[in-house]
């Protein structure tokens, strides 16, 4: 419900996209392939993201909490007890799970900007907590090497291509998770609950416990983005649970499109892109963050994806005149 | 036979102003009942405290024979309690049929489904199908809210109280704002509700809130100041000071 487009071109659109995922990276320069991998990665986060804030209405500044917590897990369990993947992987979204569990908890008792100020605030606890509790964490220096996973397949996945496709099952499981969840009655409730609260309330919804389940599972998927960002780097460090992380994502999915899933997919692209890109002419990357922000609230606040289907509903009134 | 409604000296201040003061009110099962008073005089909050949106500041609310008093809306809502907005309140950038949808789903246990698609629940799409051909909307289900105009609008309002089968409707104001005949299309189809639905108005037009109810309550300053069948309460020389300004 609620999806905007001919079921038959969205179908065909994602089947493309998928299957220049699968094919072409073979034949795409290291560098590409490197951008290409993290964009994957922060898709992840991004879409796990878009099911509080696209869909539910919930605008969190906290979200690299979770990525945070799935990556530490990894590098914790790694290197000290030298865990398997699958033991990295379960830990980390249960601890992200938890930690999401928890923090609902405390965020949605408010709401609004009131909200948007509490994740701050606990997204700055556990970056605090990474930063300052040194024996677990080793603060600033963070922590490293990560091996990559090894998963008894006859590819190493200590080679950028292997590791990309590790990555892009990843995001397609994700993908496929979180699109079950929004176009379920369950997923429907968080669409009404974004347009209207107060009617949901009385048409019955118990409007809170919807909120919590889904900002528990955007942190679950958020964890598990953070266990293939653990992985890929090979080290985590207390930057990778920095504000402006949590900003670059809440931009991702503006940018994208709110509420669509494919389109913070997309604005993870465009800012993985233009974070690479622009890191290399100036170290004013949080300003063109901003520039890329007013620009997108003022020229396309539906995003790339709202701007597709605005673009294509305008094509097709002017074939029906 | 044990009232569908109950307030016992119900009261709620916001700060210093009394916005309601010792309201006690009976409604039996089936009953077809107005609400009228001036604007200001309450009565959006005495709907807002029967569903629970709004909190009591003293006096005792029972529905259906039990005490919500603090009982959460949606709660409320499971008894079997429904509510229309008098300022539209609906889903604005779903499609009618989806807002439907919404309500149909509202008190059945799958509404917390996360696994199978919306569309394969048969029993609630075709409930969302029915109410929306109840209020006359058929036509209209693949239209955004938006794009409906204010009369739909409020016909989908409706749309949306029934289709959880309420067996207490609270209506606001159905009628705000609607055309003269827009204003009969609706009371026509208010008139051709289930009767079993026990019906509470708000009503500042009196040709409809005569056509639909047959019991009235005035409601003044926050105070109950009639209450009775229609004649009686047009004959009470308090009303008549209050709405044509007797002196």
């Amino acid at each position: 419900m609620a999806h905007v487009g001919a079921p038959w071109a969205q179908r065909l659109g994602l089947a493309l996209l998928l299957l220049a995922l699968l094919v072409t990276p073979p034949f795409l320069p290291p560098y590409l392939l490197t951008l290409l991998t993290q964009t994957l990665i922060y898709a992840i986060l991004a879409m796990s993201l878009d099911l509080t804030l696209g869909y539910t209405g919930l605008a969190s500044l906290g979200h690299a909490a979770y990525l945070g917590l799935g990556a530490y897990s990894v590098g914790i369990l790694a290197t000290r007890w030298g865990a398997g993947f699958w033991m990295a992987l379960l830990v980390g979204i249960a601890l992200a799970t938890a930690v999401a569990a928890v923090f609902g908890l405390v965020a949605l008792r408010a709401t609004g900007v009131y909200f948007l100020m509490i994740t701050l605030a606990l997204g700055m606890v556990v970056w605090g907590l990474a930063n300052r509790w040194v024996s677990l964490t080793r603060g600033d220096n963070g922590i490293s090497p990560v091996p990559r996973p090894v998963l008894g397949l006859p590819w190493s996945f200590g080679r950028a291509l292997p590791f990309y496709y590790l990555a892009l099952v990843g995001f397609v499981l994700a993908l496929v998770v979180l699109r079950v969840i929004v176009r379920s009655p369950f997923g429907a409730t968080l669409i009404g609950i974004r347009e209207s609260e107060s009617r949901m309330r009385t048409l019955g919804y118990h409007v809170w416990l919807h909120k919590y389940l889904a900002f528990v599972i955007s942190g679950a998927v958020g964890g598990f983005a953070g266990v293939l960002w653990a992985y890929y780097n090979g080290f985590v460090t207390p930057s990778d649970l920095d504000l402006s992380v949590s900003i670059e994502v809440l931009l991702m999915v503006a940018l994208g499109g709110r509420g669509t899933l494919l389109g913070p997919a997309l604005g993870a692209g465009v800012i993985v892109l233009l974070k690479n890109l622009v890191s290399v002419y100036t170290q004013r990357w949080l300003l063109i963050l901003g520039l890329v922000y007013v620009g997108t609230i003022r020229y396309a606040p539906e995003g790339i994806a709202g701007a597709l289907m605005q673009w294509r509903r305008w094509m097709q009134r002017a074939r029906a005149a | 036979m044990t009232p569908v409604l109950s307030l016992t000296r119900v009261s709620k201040s916001f700060g210093g102003l009394a916005a309601l003061s010792d309201v006690s009110l009976s409604v039996g099962p089936g009953e077809r009942r107005a609400i009228i008073g001036p604007n200001g005089a309450g009565k959006t909050t005495l709907f807002s405290l029967i569903s629970g949106e709004a909190l009591p500041s003293g006096g005792e609310i029972l529905l259906f024979g039990r005490d919500v008093t603090r009982l959460a809306p949606h709660r409320r809502a499971a008894l079997g309690l429904a509510r229309t907005y008098q300022i539209t309140n609906l889903f604005p950038r779903l499609t009618a049929f989806a807002n439907c949808v919404l309500a149909a789903q509202a008190l059945r246990p799958m509404k917390l489904h996360p696994h199978r698609d919306l569309r394969r629940y048969p029993e609630v799409l075709h409930r969302a199908g029915e109410v929306l051909a109840a209020v006359g909307l058929a036509g209209k289900a693949d239209a955004t809210v938006q794009d409906l105009s204010h009369g739909e609008q409020r016909q989908l309002e409706i749309a949306l109280a029934i289709a959880g089968t309420p067996r207490l409707l609270l209506l606001d104001e159905p009628t705000a704002g609607l055309s003269p005949a827009e204003s009969t299309t609706m009371t026509t189809l208010l008139k051709g509700l289930d009767p079993s639905i026990t019906l509470l108005v708000i009503e500042h037009d009196m040709d409809v809130a005569f056509a639909l109810t047959d019991r009235i309550t005035v409601l003044h300053y926050g105070k109950v100041v009639a209450d009775g069948l229609r004649h009686e309460v047009t004959a009470n020389p308090l009303v008549q000071e209050i709405y044509l300004g007797v002196a």
